[in-house]
């Protein structure tokens, strides 16, 4: 008798090759593709290794401080008047956002392949405060490159990696955000291949990273469910999160994709508008093609040159997206939406006064977006956000677009 | 039909090596790459390696960058760049001419139309650094069918049983790059590249060529010894950034890569001919 198993079609990606459907891949020179080759083959022995995912767990207990709470934003609701909205609070981790369930990981992997140093990308620099901080924790040498532009409108966290010891190198070419932050990480890896442990920030750039690092953030979704569970008695009707390069989303879809009733909202940054070219937003107006090692949806003009983006948050301005969300776009599973810079700003000052929880502005776009969905709700349906990160890092940024001048710069 | 392969058995049977210019089409500006290409084989270079303009050169050292970001300013793209080719083309038919570049210009074009273009244009070879042989299959078919040549780089960090892989598609010339590091990396170990061509050879009898580093004449003809090919980019694209036109003409970087590829060419004919 042959037993008909259904296979679970998510968790066939990425294949062998690293591809989500046609996105994925590893597009890199050939000078990375031996340390691409040793990492997914050190990646493969491990993350099903009882030992290896203690350690893992221990960390996030211990150090990060996980689980993470699920937080039911009643008064915002009230004041909505329609679903009711959870967070999920990641903005309680050490270090103050998801970042860092990555880069335990990433730190772990670096010291199994004795790596002594390691670098990053950073746009908003919670990933790059998130690999300082383990790198601090294992004493590795830390560098971490981030774009001129974001120097500028994240000084305080450039000032928590110098105390980390962390060394953060300005990228001055290009558009100057994370973008070239990423190149000049990449160059770095190529020229320092052997003692050098690259730890990326989000669901991108190559195999197998998209996939790890959608694995570390899984944290988010299985503890989502099973307090989603204890606390209402049932799924969620709905899931909202932002995404830049997707890994926050990422990280609490995944544990729902094969729950077909629970919708899923991916939030992309509007910036001024997605009709006025000013934006953030490849899935909702880019165009397939190649960038940072992977095939997915790019700003791109008609001759392949990547656009420059424009966010008011600095870790949603990147012109691309992780693969796999690309995957999801096409085949329909998660509804990729976006908030304005200024829907996002009016969010942030909402949850900020009704809720008493400062959001990081990238976050603020999910809470925007996910104002709407719930207004369209019935207060028996429940929607849970990616409370992705604390706005700590944005103070100086909101008061400069509130015209307001603490006197520091 | 591609170049390559009848001048590489042109110049082993003369016991001479190639010497490779590479610039950025339309650095500073495109009325500067036609002329810059006659002088570089007026000065000596069998080959001509053409950069393609992108918007994220990742493979590029700070000197290449800056080059492709002029570039870019004035405007050039993949279309523009194959102009430049055909102008290039209607006074010098037998010069091969390399197209080196990044996989999203192409993606975009489509593969069936780049090779196309790239055949009507006169381009004899291909590179694309972000196309490793797991990627650039559907690229290569297309290649072929052009009668265009696919050629892979292979870095001091390839495995045996890559070469192997990477051998068995290739075609035209092997580009080794002959250091861990982004182009205009000043940290080129001489002995270990002529170590590693060693080890390429037992697996393919495609010519090889060395680049990455390679900045005057002393280092191409110490190369010269192993290599079948050198290659000199971040030095060339230093004189055009030096002469950026504003005195109405580029003489000075007509000039200037005039002088350093001849003074190329004759280090390397001194290092081939005892
Ligand atoms: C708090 C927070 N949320 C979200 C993001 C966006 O990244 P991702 O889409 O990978 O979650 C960042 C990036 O810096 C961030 O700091």
């Amino acid at each position: 008798m042959t037993i008909d198993i259904k296979p679970d079609l998510y968790a066939q990606v990425p294949d062998e090759h690293g591809r989500f459907g046609i996105y994925g891949g590893k597009f890199v020179a050939e000078t990375l593709m031996s340390a691409l080759a040793e990492l997914e083959s050190l990646y493969n022995d491990l993350k099903d290794d009882p030992a290896f995912l203690r350690e893992f767990d221990l960390d996030l207990t211990h150090y990060v401080g996980r689980p993470s709470p699920l937080y039911e934003a009643a008064r915002w609701s009230d004041k909505i008047g329609g679903g009711r909205i959870y967070l999920k609070r990641e903005d309680l981790n050490h270090t103050g956002a998801h970042k860092v369930n990555n880069t335990i990981g990433q730190a772990l992997l670096a010291k199994y392949m004795g790596k002594k140093r390691v670098i990053a990308e950073t746009g908003a620099g919670q990933h790059g405060v998130a690999s300082a901080t383990v790198a601090a924790r294992l004493g590795l040498e830390c560098h971490v490159f981030m774009g001129e532009e974001d120097i500028k409108r994240q000084a305080l966290n450039v000032y928590r990696m110098k105390l980390l010891g962390a060394e953060v190198i300005p990228v001055t070419s290009g558009s100057k955000t994370l973008k070239d932050a990423m190149n000049e990480a990449l160059r770095d890896w190529v020229t320092n291949v052997d003692n050098t442990f690259y730890i990326i920030g989000t669901v991108a750039g190559p195999h197998p990273y998209p996939m790890l690092v959608r694995d570390f953030q899984s944290v988010i979704g299985r503890e989502a469910r099973v307090q989603s569970l204890n606390m209402t008695g049932k799924l969620p009707d709905a899931l909202v999160a932002c995404v830049g390069g997707g890994s926050n989303a990422i990280g609490l879809f995944h544990p729902f994709l094969s729950d077909n009733k629970v919708a899923m909202y991916g939030v992309e940054a509007g910036g001024k508008g997605v009709e006025t070219g000013e934006h953030a937003a490849p899935l909702s107006a880019g165009i397939p093609g190649v960038l940072h090692g992977n095939r997915t949806y790019l700003m791109q003009d008609e001759n392949g040159q990547i656009m420059h983006t424009h966010s008011v948050s600095a870790g949603l301005d990147y012109p691309g997206v992780g693969p796999e969300h690309a995957w999801l776009k096409d085949i329909g599973r998660v509804n990729y939406v976006d908030a304005t810079d200024a829907e996002a700003l009016a969010a942030f000052h909402r949850v900020t006064r009704v809720e008493g929880i400062i959001p990081a502005l990238e976050t603020a776009h999910a809470l925007a977006y996910a104002e709407k969905l719930a207004a369209e709700m019935v207060p028996d349906q429940h929607i849970i956000v990616n409370l992705s990160g604390r706005g700590d890092k944005d103070i100086l940024t909101v008061a400069e677009i509130d015209g307001i001048d603490l006197g520091i710069s | 039909m591609s170049r390559l392969g009848p001048l590489f058995d042109q110049l082993r049977a003369e016991n001479r090596r190639a010497v490779i210019p590479y610039l950025v089409a339309g650095d500073p500006d495109e009325a500067l790459t036609v002329p810059l290409m006659h002088s570089l084989v007026e000065a000596g270079a069998d080959i001509i390696e053409v950069g393609v303009p992108f918007s994220d050169p990742m493979s590029e050292g700070p000197t290449i960058q800056k080059g492709h970001e002029r570039a870019l300013e004035g405007g050039t793209s993949l279309l523009s760049t194959l102009s430049l080719v055909k102008q290039f083309r209607e006074t010098n038919a037998y010069t091969p001419l390399v197209l080196m570049g990044y996989a999203n210009p192409l993606e975009r074009k489509g593969y069936a139309a780049v090779a196309d273009a790239c055949a009507e244009a006169g381009i004899d070879g291909l590179i694309t650094v972000d196309l490793p042989p797991e990627e650039v299959t559907a690229m290569n078919a297309e290649l072929r069918r052009q009668k265009i040549d696919n050629i892979f780089l292979i870095s001091p960090t390839t495995s045996d049983a890559r070469i192997t892989t990477i051998t068995a598609q290739a075609s035209g010339f092997i580009y080794y790059v002959a250091l861990k590091g982004v182009t205009g990396a000043g940290h080129l170990d001489t002995d270990a590249v002529e170590a590693h061509l060693e080890t390429i050879r037992q697996h393919t009898s495609l010519p090889v060529a060395v680049g990455f580093g390679i900045k005057d004449a002393d280092t191409a003809a110490t190369l010269a010894r192993c290599a079948d090919a050198v290659v000199v980019g971040s030095a060339l694209v230093e004189l055009v950034a030096n002469d950026l036109g504003t005195d109405g003409s580029y003489d000075s970087a007509i000039s200037g890569a005039h002088s350093l590829i001849s003074s190329i060419r004759n280090g390397v004919n001194l290092a081939t001919s005892n």
